[in-house]
């Protein structure tokens, strides 16, 4: 085997690893349409365009942070010390923390950022996204890149799926939509539709 | 047990003792004006008035930018409020929404109309049919909701109506951008835009 290839196979390989669990998240395996978690946004914040998409850079942004910080604490902490039960607890203390913290740099360092972000970034620290990814991240054994990619690969297809289904839903409100599935009811109608047609992903990506 | 309650204890200590150095450390000194407008406002973060949430609605208005009748939350008891902190007179409500145009489409009650022809000559897209003493009808896909017609009506038979959205005429609303109105004999700011 030639030199080049010593270091190049393990690193490709592990590139194809990356880039399967970016695929997988946004696509295959949504964490809105297939695992149905953070459905409280996607119904909440997605009845504009505009908040629709500073809700995805947020949570893009908090998702990352938490995914990597709850990693670093499982792996550091509570597994040396066989705490693995105070998991939730635990991660849920990191990611208030960190979302409180950013939020305050933001605001002291960045106010266009903060304008952009500012409001949404209390809303996601109870998103069921983040404490998902951060107990999927233990469940599946993700080491430290794999753990910042599938939070981030989570907020992207989150992002993705909250910017059509608002494009989709400014739409629906100049339909003529009967009275009784005005509002609420003809958005699950219109999610439970999207699911549906991200089902002909599935299989893509094993997981 | 008394691992996990060491651990646990320690941090939420750690995370507390943080938090409360960043409070500190990254304080942003804000306008007091603008603190005391913000605590005026509802905290609901709708939009409604046209900013991103209540506080940047709270500093345009400490800036002199905004009326203060654009949260529609709030309602008469927030307007009351902010005009006597502000020492101006309450304004009736007036959300942003009511600012922007819709499309509007001009409707000639038929009942009262008397056929005079004045409201044709006026219309500049020929959008209305009819003859002398023969009742007048808009062609609704022609018409532009200029409003010309109004004044020549002699019997104000004609109303504008807006337009009901449907999926068929329906379009993306066109990006708002904020743009800040310049005052023309103020050179440091010409200056400024122009550079």
């Amino acid at each position: 085997m030639r030199r080049s290839e010593w270091i190049w196979n393990p690193l490709t390989q592990a590139m194809k690893e990356y880039l399967l669990i970016i695929v997988g998240t946004v696509w295959v395996n949504n964490f809105v349409l297939s695992h149905f978690l953070g459905l409280c946004p996607f119904m909440g914040v997605s009845r504009r365009l505009e908040t629709a998409m500073g809700m995805g850079l947020a949570t893009t942004f908090v998702l990352t942070l938490s995914a990597i910080s709850s990693y670093l604490v499982n792996t550091w902490l509570l597994e040396p010390l066989g705490l693995e039960y105070l998991r939730t607890i635990s991660f849920i203390l990191v990611i208030a923390t960190v979302v409180g913290f950013t939020e305050m740099v933001i605001r002291k360092t960045s106010p266009l950022l903060y304008n952009v972000l500012g409001i949404y970034l209390p809303l996601i620290t109870t998103n069921c996204i983040v404490l998902g990814v951060a107990l999927l991240n233990v469940q599946e054994a993700h080491n430290f890149i794999e753990s910042a990619l599938y939070g981030f690969g989570a907020a992207l297809g989150f992002t993705m799926v909250l910017i059509l289904f608002a494009g989709i839903r400014e739409r629906i409100n100049a339909g003529d939509v009967p009275s009784i599935f005005q509002g609420n009811a003809i958005g699950l109608i219109t999610a439970g539709l999207m699911a549906l047609a991200f089902m002909g992903f599935s299989g893509l990506v094993k997981e | 047990m008394f691992a996990a309650l060491l651990v646990l204890g320690g941090m939420a200590a750690a995370f507390g003792l943080l938090l409360g150095y960043a409070a500190i450390r990254f304080k942003v000194e804000g306008d007091p004006i603008a603190d005391q407008v913000d605590a005026l406002l509802p905290q609901t973060q709708c939009g409604q008035c046209g900013f991103p949430g209540c506080r940047p609605y709270a500093e345009a208005i400490a800036k002199g930018e905004a009326g203060v009748n654009r949260c529609p939350p709030g309602g008469e008891a927030t307007i009351k409020a902010l005009a006597e902190l502000l020492g101006v007179e309450p304004q009736p409500l007036d959300a942003a929404e009511e600012h922007s145009s819709v499309p509007l489409l001009a409707v000639i009650d038929e009942q009262t109309c008397i056929g005079c022809t004045l409201c044709i000559q006026a219309c500049p897209v020929d959008a209305i049919v009819g003859a002398a003493k023969h009742m007048h009808t808009v062609i609704a896909k022609e018409c532009t909701g200029c409003k010309l017609c109004l004044p020549p009506c002699p019997v104000d038979c004609i109303s504008l109506v807006p337009v009901k959205v449907e999926p068929a005429s329906w379009k993306w609303p066109y990006p708002v951008v904020a743009v800040a109105a310049v005052p023309a004999n103020d050179d440091d700011a010409l200056t400024k835009v122009n550079a």
